[in-house]
């Protein structure tokens, strides 16, 4: 059987690509890195692929807002193209600024058409970016990329990270369609690894058909054991890391 | 018409920028700004309607879920009525802060490309920081303004309402010619010209200058003087470091025609002779970076930089475009290499320096190294490379003069080192546009600092853009991997004319000016050839090939345009519309400058005896330990550390902070491509604090201590690569120079003792800062002579590298290297205990064979933690395992190998003092699986070593680290908890 096909999609800004573009291959995936102006010449593109995938990085610089422009890009020119690709059993993943990209595309929060966004990610509460492992409580429900995964860590590369919703009525509609799918757990002193102030400690969510996912921890920095900061003397350093699960889900969710 | 749209966030607590404001203004004695709101602003120019406006903000400026925004024309008073927030009336003060005409605005520019996505094409786009302050004294309004708000050197303060009616300006430079006259000029007339027109030129040069062009029959245009200025600054050439010096040193006399070349260049070239058909440098010395072998199918690369006059005037943008510039040097090399890791160190004043103790124009050490951490945070974190090692010293020398130093990493496709421009080559100019920032950066940072700088360069602070210098990157890289391109150099100190000028300095260049896409109108040809505006590279591009470079150059957004050709004819020729407005024979740019001879000399390093200084209330070994674990130089790092992101591209293997309890590294490792298990290992080694009282051991100490990180981490020491970073203040008095001429005398010595050549390097001379007090008097302060040393290593499996972290209960603890009594500059002298005594002295043969036997005990996995003895020596070292780990230990200073003077009695507790926090370079600290300890101490034949304890389990109460006193009766247990708080505070 062929591999299926991931595109990672790159903006200028877009930093973790490559490292992206690995996990999908490690799980087993074929991946192309394409930049987005290549995408918006020839839209035809995506159909030779069945997982898209926006990494992180910073996108046109985040200088504005994370994530604004290129969402702003993406559904100004190719939304029926990616709503398309989602409705023929395309999965989309977005990774900390494509989960900032994501959520402004409106392609998480399906919203009745033209209402304000009922969630989005502020700054972290502490004001600053972060770079730090935290603990991860999946619940899965439909995400196609979180099935059989529960407890886990990876880490965190962040300043605008910080889950909110537009009223605590918008929360729990998501929480009651079951699209707060991973939250920040405590570590084993039993403290908050919440590492923004997010409310109710989510760190991803999925749209309600479970295929589109955003989430702000980087699973791409946890394929292997050796990218853990305590894997010397503790973890066999061969052992796949607990990110790896997300790609290979991805990968059998289309195979 | 002009519009301005403010943006602020709807819930007043998630407005961190007017918290800090509080903060900041409470610090700086402001009590009465006990409230303040901040919103960004956006100046946007063009033929709007409001609904246009509104779209704009609501669709692209605006968070829908978190803030909310209003809009009016310009300077209307609405702007200026406090936001619709509960309890913000009464703030009647309004201060803008915006970048100044002309200074890089990288929101702005962004804003202005993403606005098009919407069809509306602004004339110009300008983005501000809003502030909204309680009534206060003018004069405290300028204090916040100029000490918290505003860089001055960067930023216009507008407070009321902004009167700006258009945001753009400069029209066409129009052509004229300026000859400058140096004939009939006395020496003073020559250098205060020099001076006026800031060329860092001394008189004997211009000398030259004037005879070279009264051979040719004319004087020389501004332009032609500007661009010799910039090739012969102490920047681009190692005006000193590179001269003949007579030397008399502790050892004799010595006679040098090139100090650099003979010392540390030297060096290099007897270890490559040495090693043979076995030498693994690959491009040294000679391009961007040092370059040498990694794999089969891979060079890596190396450069550390300084950006040091720049930081001490705008911290935030200097240490930026410091990372920026070295990033594009690895980009810059051979055909282009990947940066893979970034790595930093700042030296900077005392954290606690009162206010009052600054001098005028000096920047508080504490709102100094906060902008340039956060400086490398932007541009780093933007530019997606894990900035993954660095340092942070504090030292009054560095007060007025700090040190901020970036390095970068890169890894490039073999065969890939060597690059050559050819006749006809296409002069490509690529990345951002030219503006007026940045001009005499290169001269600039060859002259002294004074209070007045910070207004006189302002044009030589440049501000970065990441995203620019990002897209860049992906652009050359790619045309690299196509072989679309002959040659490529960055434009850094200098701009096109160091770039151009360097590239062609064999085969010569014609350059046509007016090609030169610019960021604004009116800049003079002079102008655009000097500017050190950010992000751009020089490539020497093949006709045949430059359709295929434009397209690819296309597909990444960057902007690639021919300015000219390589020549053929040795001549520098600069046009503008076909007028040529400057000529200069290569050779004499390149070899013309005339070399003076220096005098140095360097006395033997005074010995003061050693004083106990604490004798009326003797401080405890306990009391040591917390006090030295929390010393600003050794404390944690993790406030800095957590804000660069170290783990992006997936590569870090050995992280900055690590164990279970999250402890300090000493190298740190990178695999060099993913998926594979060869890895690179980076140490850093400073020990600034012996500067002033013996620089050659300074220097040797320094690379001993970056390659005992490295060795430390897993490094094979048959393979480490050295750099160089020398900063010093005056050097122009003979003392002076004289402790330069000792610290290559060490690098040449270390580099031959450990068989590691240098492969790159770099000097800052005149870290001098002149002041008049308010009472009148002169004062000048020199930095301390500093040398940063580098270690690039290699690991031939990153999954055999070794942490710091202590690993499991009942292991054995050992100790490799004699401990000695030497103190001075040592952090228990820090800490008020000690005075006096002599300089830690390197021991190259036993630190050799200390690498040797750590490298075979690791490669047999007969150490499992290891730990390089530096700041604060062994005991100090043992909490920091300890604290990574979240272990326990128990040492017995008794057992610890020693060679103490015998001259003077010593007291039990001055000698517990000495075994356990003297700094005796060349030390490790290692953890032993017990069941394999007689392994271990066969491999230790050669080397002074000793078992002095064992790691200890968790009790209930927590762990806790044990010291057993030299007369084994006093034992001093200090909780787990106790350290980590000392050394996280």
């Amino acid at each position: 059987m062929l591999s299926p096909r991931a595109m990672i999609l790159r903006a200028p800004g877009t930093n973790c690509d490559h490292e992206t573009a690995f996990a999908f291959d490690r799980a087993g995936a074929f991946s192309r890195r394409v930049h987005v102006k290549a995408l918006t010449q020839k839209p035809s593109l995506m159909k030779n692929f069945q997982i898209l995938c926006i990494p992180g990085g910073f996108s046109y610089g985040d200088d504005i807002a994370s994530g604004r422009i290129f969402a702003l890009e993406l559904s100004s020119r190719l939304a029926d193209v990616l709503h398309a690709f989602r409705d023929r059993g395309g999965l989309i993943l977005g990774i900390c600024n494509g989960f900032q990209v994501l959520l402004q595309t409106g392609l998480l929060l399906q919203g009745p058409a033209n209402s304000p966004a009922q969630a989005s990610l502020g700054h972290n509460n502490s004001g600053e970016f972060v770079d730090r492992w935290v603990n991860l409580r999946a619940d899965p429900n439909a995400c196609c990329f979180l099935q059989g995964l529960h407890e886990f860590e990876l880490p965190v590369a962040h300043g605008e990270g910080r889950f909110v919703t537009r009223s605590i009525a918008d929360f729990d509609r998501l929480h009651s369609a079951g699209q707060l799918v991973l939250r920040y757990g405590y570590d084993q002193q039993g403290n908050s690894t919440n590492p923004n102030g997010a409310s109710g400690d989510v760190a991803g969510l999925c749209d309600p058909s479970g295929r589109v996912f955003g989430l702000m921890p980087h699973p791409e920095r946890f394929i292997t054991a050796t990218q853990h900061p305590a894997w010397n003397g503790h973890l066999d350093a061969d052992a796949p890391g607990a990110g790896l699960a997300i790609f290979a889900n991805a990968v059998k969710a289309v195979s | 018409m002009l519009w301005e749209v403010d943006v602020y966030l709807r819930d007043p607590a998630t407005d961190h920028t007017a918290r800090a404001v509080i903060a900041g203004a409470a610090e700086l004695g402001i009590a009465a700004c006990t409230r303040a709101q901040s919103a960004v602003g956006w100046l946007i120019e063009g033929d709007f309607s409001s609904a246009d406006i509104e779209r704009l903000a609501t669709a692209l400026l605006t968070n829908p879920v978190t803030e909310s925004f209003r809009l009016a024309a310009a300077g209307d008073p609405s702007l200026l009525e406090p936001l619709l927030l509960q309890g913000t009336a009464d703030l009647p003060t309004v201060v803008h802060v915006l970048p100044r005409a002309g200074v890089t605005d990288p929101a702005a520019q962004t804003a202005k490309e993403a606005f098009e996505l919407l069809g509306l094409k602004p004339l110009a786009v300008r983005s501000l920081r809003k502030y909204w302050l309680p009534e206060l004294d003018k004069t405290h309004v300028e204090r916040l303004a100029g000490k918290l708000l505003a860089s001055e050197a960067i930023h216009d303060v507008v407070v009321g309402a902004v009167e700006l009616r258009t945001l753009s300006g400069g029209r066409p430079w129009s052509f004229s010619q300026t000859t400058v006259t140096l004939e009939g000029l006395d020496d003073n007339a020559l250098e205060k010209l020099s001076r006026d027109r800031c060329l860092a030129l001394c008189a004997h040069e211009l000398h030259a200058v004037r005879q070279h062009f009264n051979l040719l029959g004319r004087p020389p245009f501004e332009i032609e003087l500007e661009t010799i200025a910039q090739t012969w600054s102490e920047h681009c050439c190692h005006k000193t470091l590179g001269s003949p010096i007579d030397h008399t040193g502790p050892s004799g006399t010595v006679s040098y025609d090139n100090l650099l070349k003979e010392t540390v260049f030297a060096a290099t070239r007897e270890v490559r002779a040495e090693l043979g058909p076995n030498d693994w440098c690959v491009s040294v010395f000679r391009d961007n970076s040092g370059v040498v072998r990694f794999d089969g199918d891979h060079d890596i690369c190396i450069k550390v930089e300084t950006h040091n006059h720049p930081s001490a005037i705008e911290p935030y943008g200097g240490a930026a475009t410091g990372l920026g510039g070295v990033i594009r040097d690895v980009l810059g090399t051979g055909l282009g290499a990947k940066p893979i890791a970034n790595l930093d160190v700042f030296c900077v004043g005392p954290d606690n320096t009162e206010a009052a103790d600054l001098p005028a124009g000096v920047i508080h050490p504490r709102r100094l190294l906060a902008g340039v951490v956060a400086g490398v945070r932007d541009y780093g974190n933007r530019m997606g490379i894990p900035t993954i090692a660095g340092a942070v010293v504090f030292d009054p020398g560095y007060l007025c003069n700090p040190l901020v130093f970036c390095g970068t990493v890169g890894i490039m496709p073999r065969n890939s080192a060597d690059a050559a421009v050819q006749a006809g080559d296409l002069v490509v100019v690529a990345g951002g546009r030219t503006g007026r920032d940045g001009i005499h950066g290169a001269t600039f940072s060859s002259v002294e600092l004074s209070s007045t700088s910070e207004s006189q360069s302002g044009g030589s602070v440049q501000i970065g853009h990441a995203i620019h210098e990002k897209t860049l990157t992906d652009f050359v890289l790619e045309a690299s991997r196509q072989r679309l391109f002959h040659a490529i150099t960055d434009c850094g100190a200098g701009g096109l004319s160091s770039a151009v000028g360097e590239m062609g300095a064999q085969i010569g260049a014609r350059v046509n000016l007016e090609c030169v896409p610019l960021k604004y109108e009116g800049l003079s040809a002079t102008e655009i050839w000097i500017s050190e505006a950010q992000e751009r590279m020089v490539l020497a591009v093949n006709p045949a090939h430059w359709e295929k470079l434009s397209h690819v150059a296309a597909a990444e957004g960057v902007e690639a345009t021919a300015i000219g050709t390589f020549t053929g004819d040795g001549q520098l020729t600069l046009c503008w519309q076909g007028n040529q407005v400057g000529t200069l024979d290569c050779h004499f740019l390149h070899e013309g400058r005339p070399r003076q001879r220096l005098k140095s000399i360097a006395e033997s390093p005074r010995l003061e005896p050693t004083v106990w200084l604490d004798s009326a209330a003797p401080l405890s070994l306990e009391d040591c330990l917390l006090a030295l674990l929390a010393t600003p130089d050794v404390a944690s790092k993790e406030w800095i550390i957590r804000q660069y992101d170290h783990e992006v591209q997936g590569g870090s293997v050995v992280k900055p902070l690590l164990g279970p309890g999250a402890g300090p590294a000493d190298g740190t490792v990178v695999r060099g491509v993913l998926g594979r298990n060869r890895g690179i290992v980076i140490g850093v080694g400073l020990r600034n604090r012996l500067g002033t009282s013996d620089a050659y051991q300074m220097a040797a100490g320094g690379i001993v201590e970056a390659i005992s990180n490295a060795i430390a981490a897993g490094a094979d020491p048959a393979k480490i690569a050295l750099l160089d970073n020398f900063c010093w203040g005056e050097c122009r008095r003979a003392e002076s120079l004289g402790t330069l001429v000792e610290a290559c005398r060490a690098c040449y010595d270390m580099a031959i003792a450990f068989t590691a050549p240098f492969v790159s390097g770099k000097d800052s001379l005149n870290n001098v800062f002149a002041w008049i007090d308010a009472a009148g008097k002169q004062h000048e302060l020199s930095i301390p002579p500093t040398l940063l040393a580098t270690a690039l290593g290699q690991i031939e499996d990153v999954r055999r590298a070794v942490t710091p972290d202590l690993k499991r209960a009942g292991n054995r603890l050992a100790i490799v290297g004699l401990s000695r009594d030497a103190l001075a500059g040592s952090q228990l002298e820090l800490i008020g205990c000690v005075r006096g005594g002599s300089v830690p002295r390197v021991d190259p043969v036993a630190c050799r064979s200390a690498f040797a036997a750590i490298a075979t005990a690791q490669r047999a996995g007969l150490i499992v933690a290891c730990h390089d003895c530096s700041d604060g020596g062994l005991a100090t070292g043992v909490a920091e395992m300890a604290i990574g780990g979240g272990l326990g230990a128990r040492i017995a200073l008794q057992s610890v190998p020693a060679e103490l003077t015998k001259s003077m009695p010593l007291s039990a507790r001055n000698r517990d003092l000495i075994i356990a926090f003297s700094e005796t370079p060349g030390r490790f600290l290692c953890e032993v699986p017990a069941e394999r300890e007689a392994e271990f101490a066969a491999l230790m034949a050669d080397v002074a070593w000793s078992f002095i304890g064992e790691v200890v389990a968790i009790g209930p109460d927590g762990g806790q680290v044990e010291i057993l006193s030299t007369s084994e009766k006093i034992v001093t247990v200090v909780s787990l908890e106790q350290l980590a708080k000392a050394w996280r505070s």
